[in-house]
């Protein structure tokens, strides 16, 4: 049924049209109105039966979920930047036991400085944990991808992270086509637990493993995610014959055919970078974008082809590597090795900072003209980093750091009538 | 005609098994016993905690006829009882990480109340015990234990207290007591050993909580553990065990003084043994024969450094009166048992 | 004011127009300054970026006129309707009011409407109601079902009620105008 709501919204009746047995969460924005929305249909019954859990911090949430899996239970929780480094050791912990919860990360921005805007730094500070992460470009994606989600996770024994960029698409209004609970159970079976808690079979899950099988352990993930690689794509076109609609996979091109720029990113920056492409295309650019939809386990192949013919890759990310540079465009780097391409890392939107079309057009055309060095900052502000690097130089009790921004930024007080 | 029967084993009070009717008998006295901790475990020589967790687990392998998962925190009791490639759990048995034991008990807990609604049953029938040491449950446990108790989630949590993190090489945890010897709290300087006025009083702080049932333990007195136990799981919601198992190695104690050293923790009041439910205290084990602080400290090399030409009886002094306060805050001595 | 852009956006919806509503702030606190923005098409919309040439501004707080440039980017032949009880002239807006063609900026007492109907100075659904006969965007029915998506029984009935009038007065001024 085609509804106009709240991405939230439509995540929540989503995880809940795939029955999960156990959820449990722990507040943090802006993740907030999924698991409310999800205590309320437990609460009205809709949801049943269903244990919703209010835990006491993002760890106990991963483990709860580790509990309640290994037991056999279909789990969900969701989390986002500082509550998903809180439960990080869990994190791991579910992947290398091979328990199939399905996580929402409402991406958003890591602190200090405290930020509860939207870029990648939360989900990318994982992509070595050994979970599936799939990135949606918008609300209708989310949903469809969580969907998809639970059933990848189950086949694999493995956990998804589905990532969605948070306010931008958490609380984003905007129509989806939400899809009949028969529809989905078609699609997701019962859970069928490779491995479980049951007296009726006793089994120790979780003891030690030494040298002399760690590496075999730790390469079964690796192989189990290749496996994946295959799975993904299988399962979109499973998801589209049943609710008739494109979603998930590994990548998606658009216009990349003949472009001689291709543009590279993750999740709702996608939908601006289509415009602004169009616009240049008006222009006679030949240029296009490639969204990469699933970024672990890191679509090689498929990168690697739809970037073979290109003469210029862009890597327009919203994560940033201290002391290194680009995230994302390292993994696609990596793709391209002996294909000889020209290799454009732009940073963009962190901490929330809007990625506008005006700005995306000016770097763009600089990128097809050959003119961007290899790693960009969109929008930065160079008068200000420079002049507190100055400042720094000159003294050293200079203080806290932003706060010595905000001198050059020159908040004001508000006047009033 | 009834005749006093003389009792040839000294220095304790244990009663042969042979001598007590069948259902006054401990659950290992049992050839029906499940073996939950198997034989086989790489336990030290005299490990208290081996001892109380093959008791408990039984008792609630018993007292649910077999319905049983449990959850292990990391630690020696998990290291111990799962060499790889070797377990000695005959129960469904996880262990995830240190500090979160709680938090995967509340999670099985929900699976199977879940699990038991689609199976039209009022509750789950399968019951779920989370267990750990001091460390993990006292200190990086402590967020999760909590919120499991606050939640009256419907598990049985078992902390088996040896006063340290003895699996790393015996460092102090908040549950080390005052002037204890560890790795982290050397008998050097003017307080030697681990400092008065710190750490937790965890059982306490369980009761504070008025979670359904809260007891204290210890391997001395094997059937009242065991009979916790089963009152234990005889109710639903939250619970707490904790209970004090000496480490022959940590404490540098000799192995075979294990029981002699926990029935030493209770008759010098240090270690008070008590029942609550609902935030309210219930019941108390009376001290038989008080016993002076300084019988008990003086069999464990941990607290060598208090005896002796360079001693510190101004400390034992201090000990003594934790002691005193234990007994006259819990009731422990009848009158006419006042020393 | 999130709330109102979700109205605002749940009334195209129902006119069968795509819509999309988002705020520009995040913490769940009310007395920070807050922005919300509604984009609106008749197909899909892709672009996630922050309005900045908007064609219609609702500005609910009129203080913030004096701590921010709320007109920056406003097209040429833009929208302007402003919660409050003085005119155009008396709020020094006339030089504002030049640059756009006639009738694009008007003032409107929803704070006060909003009282009489809700006894509460809850002023979206009254701006919306304005909005509608304002630009003709939206129509008075699609608001009505939008109030009615978002509040329920007799709060939703007052909310109509508010909504109706200023949608009453502000076409009684075109009217006028005309």
């Amino acid at each position: 049924m085609i509804k106009q709501t709240e991405g939230s919204q439509a995540v929540a009746e989503a995880v809940a049209l795939c029955r999960p047995e156990v959820i449990c969460a722990y507040p943090i924005s802006p993740q907030t109105h999924i698991v409310e929305g999800l205590g309320a249909l437990v609460k009205s019954g809709e949801l049943t039966p269903c244990e919703f859990l209010n835990v006491e911090s993002e760890f106990a949430a991963m483990s709860v979920a580790i509990g309640s899996s290994a037991a056999g239970a279909r789990t969900y929780t969701a989390t986002a930047s500082q509550g998903l480094l809180f439960m990080v050791e869990a994190v791991y912990n579910a992947s290398g036991l091979g328990l199939p919860i399905v996580m929402t990360v409402a991406n958003r921005a890591i602190g200090a400085p405290i930020n509860i805007w939207n870029d990648h730094s939360d989900s990318m500070s994982q992509r070595d944990c050994g979970w599936i992460q799939l990135f949606a470009e918008s609300n209708q994606e989310a949903l469809d991808l969580h969907i998809q989600a639970f059933k990848l996770a189950e086949e694999m024994s493995m956990p998804v992270m589905v990532c969605m960029d948070g306010f931008i698409l958490t609380h984003a209004y905007e129509q989806v086509d939400m899809p009949e609970q028969a529809q989905v159970d078609a699609f997701l079976p019962p859970y069928e637990p490779r491995q479980v808690l049951d007296p009726a079979d006793p089994v120790s899950i979780g003891a030690m493993v030494g040298p002399e099988a760690f590496m075999e352990v730790r390469y079964l993930a690796h192989a189990k995610q290749t496996m994946a690689l295959d799975r993904i794509p299988e399962i979109a076109d499973e998801f589209k014959e049943v609710f008739g609609r494109d979603a998930g996979g590994l990548v998606r091109g658009y216009r990349i055919d003949d472009a001689e720029t291709i543009v590279v990113a993750l999740g709702s920056v996608v939908g601006t970078l289509e415009e602004t492409i169009d616009t240049m295309r008006a222009e006679g650019v030949k240029i296009g974008v490639l969204s990469i939809r699933c970024f672990r386990p890191f679509p090689m192949a498929a990168v690697r082809a739809a970037l073979a013919r290109t003469a210029r890759v862009v890597v327009l990310e919203k994560s940033f590597s201290v002391g290194l540079g680009g995230i994302v465009s390292t993994d696609v780097r990596l793709a391209m090795v002996r294909i000889h391409v020209r290799g454009y890392t732009v940073v963009a939107g962190l901490g929330g900072r809007p990625i506008t079309q005006e700005s995306l057009l000016r770097v763009l055309r600089l990128a097809v003209a050959d003119e961007l060095k290899n790693l960009t900052f969109l929008d930065l502000d160079w008068d200000i980093v420079n002049r507190h690097l100055a400042r720094e130089a000159a003294s050293r009790h200079t203080g806290p750091l932003p706060e010595a921004l905000l001198r050059d930024i020159g908040a004001s007080a508000p006047r009033s009538r | 005609m009834t005749q006093p029967i003389k009792f040839y084993q000294t220095g304790t009070f244990t009663v042969g098994n042979r001598l007590l009717p069948e259902d006054k008998r401990t659950v290992q006295s049992s050839t029906a016993r499940d073996n939950s901790l198997n034989s086989g475990h790489r336990a030290c020589q005299g490990c208290g905690e081996a001892l109380g967790a093959r008791y408990a687990v039984d008792a609630a392998m018993r007292a649910t006829a077999g319905q049983l998962i449990a959850a292990n925190a990391t630690g020696c009791l998990e290291v111990f009882s799962t060499p790889y490639p070797e377990t000695s759990w005959q129960l469904p048995w996880i262990h995830s990480l240190f500090g979160n034991a709680a938090a995967v008990g509340s999670g099985i807990a929900a699976a199977l109340k879940v699990k038991a609604a689609k199976a039209g049953l009022p509750e789950a029938v399968t019951r779920v015990i989370a267990q750990g040491g001091d460390g993990g449950t006292t200190d990086i446990g402590f967020g999760c234990l909590s919120g499991m108790f606050e939640r009256n989630d419907d598990v049985l949590y078992i902390c088996y207290d040896n006063e340290g993190y003895m699996n790393t090489g015996v460092q102090r945890s908040s549950a080390t007591p005052p002037a204890a010897r560890t790795a982290t709290t050397q008998p050097l300087g003017p307080e030697p050993g681990a400092e008065f006025g710190k750490g937790k009083n965890v059982p306490l702080i369980a009761v504070a909580h008025e979670i359904p049932y809260v007891a204290t333990a210890t391997v001395a007195d094997l059937h009242d553990l065991e009979a916790k136990v089963e009152k234990a799981m005889s109710l639903r919601g939250a619970r707490y065990l904790h209970v004090f198992v000496p480490c022959p190695l940590g404490w540098g104690a000799a192995s075979c003084d294990t029981i002699r050293l926990a029935r030493l923790a209770r008759e010098t009041g240090l270690f008070p043994v008590f029942e609550a439910e609902d935030g309210e205290i219930t019941a108390v084990t009376k001290i038989r024969r008080p016993v002076p602080v300084d019988e008990y400290l003086r069999l464990q090399k941990r607290y060598a450094h208090l005896f002796g030409a360079k001693g510190h009886p101004e400390t034992i002094a201090r000990i003594q009166a934790m002691a005193d306060k234990n007994i006259k805050r819990f009731g422990l001595l009848d009158a006419e048992g006042a020393a | 004011m999130v709330t109102a852009a979700e109205m605002l956006s749940i009334a195209a919806f129902e006119q069968g127009r795509h819509a999309q509503a988002f705020p520009s702030f995040g913490s769940e606190r009310t007395g920070a300054p807050v922005v919300a923005f509604c984009r609106i098409d008749d197909k899909a919309i892709r672009l996630r970026e922050p309005i900045l040439a908007p064609d219609a501004l609702i500005v609910q707080d009129a203080h913030l006129l004096d701590q921010i440039d709320v007109f920056q980017g406003l097209k040429p032949d833009g929208y302007v309707l402003i919660n409050s009880r003085h005119s155009v002239s008396e709020m020094g807006l006339d030089e504002v009011a030049a640059g756009l063609p006639s009738g694009h900026i008007l003032t409107l007492p929803a704070t006060e409407i909003a009282m009489k109907h809700l006894h509460r100075p809850l002023p979206n659904a009254v701006l919306l109601g304005g909005f509608a006969a304002m630009t003709g965007m939206i129509s008075l029915e699609a608001v009505t079902y939008a109030i009615g998506r978002k509040f329920k029984g007799e709060v939703a009935e007052r909310n109509i009620g508010a909504a109706a009038e200023a949608h009453a007065m502000l076409s009684a001024h075109e009217e006028a105008r005309a």
